[in-house]
């Protein structure tokens, strides 16, 4: 029995594990982990409130901007006036298209808020979209995945002719309204702001929401429209897409006008 | 050319008179009136005919532009050869056309300019006048034809052989009647008022986005959306483009508050949502540049301009109505659906249309 305990006392102490191995091993285990989660949580935590941190200045610097710039127009609370309409509830992406292109603030009261030279650098315009974002929710900025012009361009020609041409011309050349309104050109807009312009339906374009064209047939149209864009017309010269009165035009004058050259050289006496 | 018995004829002059100008006692015509012919302005040598340096000039010129005649022609084949059309490449055909067009066009252009250029300046330069002779033939020529006329109906006993006349005629007059006969089948064989006055809409029908077929709940339609809307069924349709031509809707939500509903169509709309024809009434261009904020249609073809919040009736250009309303409501699970037919024939007017 001793001889045994001996024994196994003496296989215990020949053994690879002392006895307080487990229990330091079970120590070292623990701290690493809980260092660990520590750690992690306190990173963590670090980001999140950093985050909240930014997003919350950005809406603090967002409602400055607003304040000094659009309100006004817009009014104090973006509740509207007489001479702007409310912004509750329009989203950050209405923010990003208005101001992101330029069309806002307006320079003179017109027909129509026509696209300037943007006043705002990106992040001033993200800033204000934040502010106007967190009064109401409402359309957000696109994901970038819809952005990348790689959708099924004939879907995209088909719902354009549908829902755009009539205003925006089939080549996207944009178009004359009623009273000194149009349809801009479409060439050289950005995908985000094409996308948010369909989504928020600024001034007196219609609203096409994401039941009417869905998020992908969004995409499509932005696929169609930098695919126009990017390859050349095989009829060569477009006259800026204009169809049969910009060409009507260039062969009467141009075309006639030579033929009138032609007809005097001929009759004309020689000296 | 005439001869002039008296009055020396003047050069040049187109309108020589071959009676001597009778002046009626009793007239007050004054005769120093009558405009006097001033004839030819005098010969003008050209330089090509006083300095051979500018004649061996424009000789060299003229050479240049059949010479640049050649060189259009070969760069059109070249350019045929260098720039091949590639399938399913658009720049392709465009480089392709371009060059063998600009290639061909100095070819032809400048051999007629060089022609030109030559009879200009190379070749003889003298005044020539034609005088215009009368317009009735000479007498003899008219025998002549009288004669050819008579040998022709005795040789060929046209006016003889009355059997073969009648009938020639009688195969001529029926030669165009299949045609009349075929023509007058592409009118529809129905009635074309029963056509026209009828769409594919219909009580219960659910309306359906343009193309995809979906149907469209009410709560979908947003303030300030457009909808491009066609019958459910349309896309079963035997006559998919007919149909679609007096079916084809819009469909817009206003604030309730800005509709100014007619009496009677007040039930129409559901809850600020109205469908009307898409259809022009002017020539039946689509109408669908809808402005949100306005609430103004406008036809792209003549610029017709209708008002949505009152009933689109006409406030600008050519069109003489306003477009048909669809009157529309919801189902039991929240899909609209077109309560009825048109209450008016869509589109443009026709012969019967107050029938």
């Amino acid at each position: 029995m001793f001889s045994r305990t001996s024994s196994s006392r003496r296989t215990k102490k020949v053994g690879r594990r002392g006895p307080v191995a487990t229990a330091s091993l079970l120590l070292v285990g623990l701290l690493t982990t809980g260092g660990a989660y520590a750690l992690f949580s306190s990173t963590a935590s670090a980001d999140e409130s950093s985050a909240t941190a930014t997003s919350q200045q950005s809406i603090d610097e967002g409602q400055k901007l607003f304040a000094s710039n659009c309100a006004t127009c817009h009014g104090l609370s973006a509740a509207g006036t007489d001479s702007g309409p409310s912004l509750i509830g329009v989203g950050a992406a209405s923010v990003d298209f208005q101001v992101g292109t330029g069309r806002m603030p307006m320079a003179v009261n017109g027909p129509q808020a026509e696209q300037k030279p943007t006043q705002f650098s990106d992040e001033q315009v993200a800033a204000m979209a934040a502010y106007v974002a967190s009064l109401a929710p409402g359309p957000a900025i696109p994901d970038d995945s819809l952005l990348q012009a790689d959708g099924d361009t004939t879907n995209g020609a088909e719902l354009f002719r549908i829902n755009c041409a009539m205003c925006h011309n089939v080549a996207g050349a944009g178009g004359a309204l009623t009273q000194g309104k149009y349809a801009p050109p479409l060439e050289g807009v950005t995908a985000h702001h094409i996308y948010e312009a369909m989504q928020t339906g600024p001034q007196n374009m219609p609203v096409f929401n994401d039941l009417n064209l869905s998020p992908q047939d969004k995409a499509d149209i932005i696929t169609y429209l930098k695919y126009v864009e990017n390859t050349p017309s095989p009829g060569g010269f477009e006259l800026g897409s204009l169809g049969p009165v910009a060409e009507g035009l260039f062969i009467w004058i141009f075309g006639l006008g030579a033929i009138v050259a032609i007809t005097i050289w001929l009759t004309a006496r020689s000296n | 050319m005439a001869e002039h018995d008296d009055e020396a004829p003047t050069a040049g002059s187109a309108v020589e008179k071959r009676e001597p100008r009778q002046v009626s006692a009793g007239t007050a015509v004054v005769t120093s009136d009558v405009f006097q012919n001033p004839g030819e302005p005098p010969h003008r040598d050209r330089v090509t005919d006083i300095d051979p340096k500018v004649e061996k000039r424009a000789e060299r010129q003229v050479s240049l532009f059949f010479f640049l005649s050649i060189v259009g022609s070969i760069a059109a084949i070249g350019a045929y050869v260098a720039f091949p059309i590639t399938s399913g490449d658009s720049g392709s055909v465009r480089l392709n056309n371009l060059f063998l067009g600009l290639g061909i066009a100095l070819g032809l252009l400048s051999v007629g300019i060089g022609a030109v250029h030559w009879s200009k300046t190379l070749m003889p330069a003298r005044e020539i006048t034609e005088m215009r002779h009368d317009t009735r033939g000479s007498e003899p020529t008219r025998e002549k034809a009288v004669e050819v006329f008579a040998l022709g109906n005795h040789e060929s006993g046209f006016g003889r052989r009355s059997l073969i006349r009648n009938s020639l005629i009688g195969a001529l007059v029926a030669t165009p009647l299949p045609a009349v006969v075929l023509f007058r089948d592409l009118a529809p064989a129905e009635d074309p008022n029963a056509v026209l006055r009828h769409t594919l809409w219909e009580e219960g029908m659910h309306l359906a986005t343009d193309p995809a077929g979906a149907r469209i709940r009410a709560s979908d339609v947003t303030l300030g959306s457009v909808f491009h809307v066609i019958p459910e069924n349309l896309n079963e349709s035997e006559h998919l483009l007919e149909e679609k031509a007096k079916a084809a809707v819009l469909l817009m939500r206003l604030k309730p508050e800005d509709l100014h509903p007619a009496e009677g169509r007040e039930d129409w709309q559901y809850d600020g949502i109205v469908a009307y024809s898409k259809i022009c009434t002017h020539v039946g261009c689509p109408v669908a540049l809808y402005e949100q904020q306005t609430h103004h249609l406008l036809c792209p073809c003549h610029q017709s301009t209708f008002d949505v919040t009152n009933n689109c009736e006409v406030i600008f250009g050519p069109a003489k109505r306003p477009l048909p309303q669809l009157p529309i409501t919801v189902d039991a699970d929240g899909y609209l659906v077109a309560q009825s037919d048109f209450h008016e024939p869509v589109g443009p007017s026709f012969w019967e249309r107050e029938k």
